[in-house]
């Protein structure tokens, strides 16, 4: 397998997520993590990436109608980028506090629902954006450089 | 610390001979996901309550050594399969969280939060 140092070409993948569908979630997650595994990552940054994926790949289950998730690999940086059709977020700001949740009762039983989801992404990355309209879906992209330390 | 030698001590079914040379650096206690993903460090044993299949994708991604889930409930059907399927060892105890905890810092495990 190729180290990072020797990646030249831009390595992507997309994955699509269903909404609410509790046994598969996490596995887009899973895999980005396995890819850049093999792509010779340093840990610490798998682990930013796996963070961000993972909490970015549940909001889609457990907030929205569906959506996909995609990783952009370059020898400098690992793009994450996760989609989905709606509803959207009212008030993005409060969406981004730590503890804010709009998860029901039975999601939060399970241990979802903490308000931790958001805060964990923009923690894990170098860029965090966030859009998103009532009505219309949410687009998330973060950015992680290889080059930064843990 | 050797996961062998935790599961001898701790009477954990079931006996999962098969996990051998896996090496524990320390735990972690959540039963929320989202703490446990941000905080817990790369082979800790990972304390839990929580019986769904999320569970062992979230220990799996984290580079969890060993999941326990404690207070004496049944994983779910899924949870097991995927324990086997992505190689976590999975492990239940009707001891609460609490005693498992405490038996495993007597044992030497010693806590391993990730800081924020
Ligand atoms: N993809 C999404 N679609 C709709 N709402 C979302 C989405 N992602 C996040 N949200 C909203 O932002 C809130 C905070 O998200 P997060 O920090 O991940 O916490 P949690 O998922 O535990 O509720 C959610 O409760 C939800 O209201
Ligand atoms: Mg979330």
């Amino acid at each position: 397998m190729p180290a990072v140092g020797g990646l030249d070409a831009l390595i992507s993948v997309t994955y699509d997520i269903v909404a609410n569908d509790f046994v598969r979630a996490g596995e887009a997650a899973s895999k980005i993590k396995r890819l850049l595994q093999q792509l010779g990552v340093e840990p610490g940054i798998i682990r930013r990436a796996a963070i961000a994926a993972y909490e970015a790949e549940m909001n889609v289950v457990i907030h929205s109608y569906g959506g996909r998730i995609a990783a952009n690999i370059t020898a400098d940086s690992i793009e994450i980028l996760c989609e989905d059709s709606g509803p959207g977020i009212p008030d993005i700001e409060k969406a981004l506090q730590e503890g804010y949740s709009t998860a029901s009762e039975d999601i939060r039983e399970m241990g979802f629902g903490a308000g931790m989801g958001l805060p964990n992404i923009r923690r894990s990355a170098e860029e965090f954006s966030i859009e998103s309209a009532c009505g219309q879906g949410t687009r998330l992209k973060v950015k992680i450089l290889h080059k930064v330390g843990d | 610390m050797q996961l062998a030698a935790i599961a001898e001590a701790l009477s954990l079914s079931p006996d999962h001979g098969s996990f051998k040379d896996i090496e524990v650096k320390g735990g972690y206690s959540s039963d929320l996901l989202s703490d446990v993903m941000g905080k817990a460090a790369a082979k800790s044993i990972w304390v839990t309550n929580q019986i769904h299949p999320n569970v062992i994708a979230v220990a799996s991604l984290i580079d969890a050594a060993a999941v326990i889930i404690a207070g004496g409930v049944q994983p779910e059907e899924g949870t097991l399969k995927k324990a086997e399927e992505v190689g976590i060892p999975l492990f239940t105890t009707d001891l609460p969280a609490f005693e498992v905890v405490g038996q495993l810092y007597q044992l030497g495990v010693r806590g391993t939060a990730r800081s924020a």
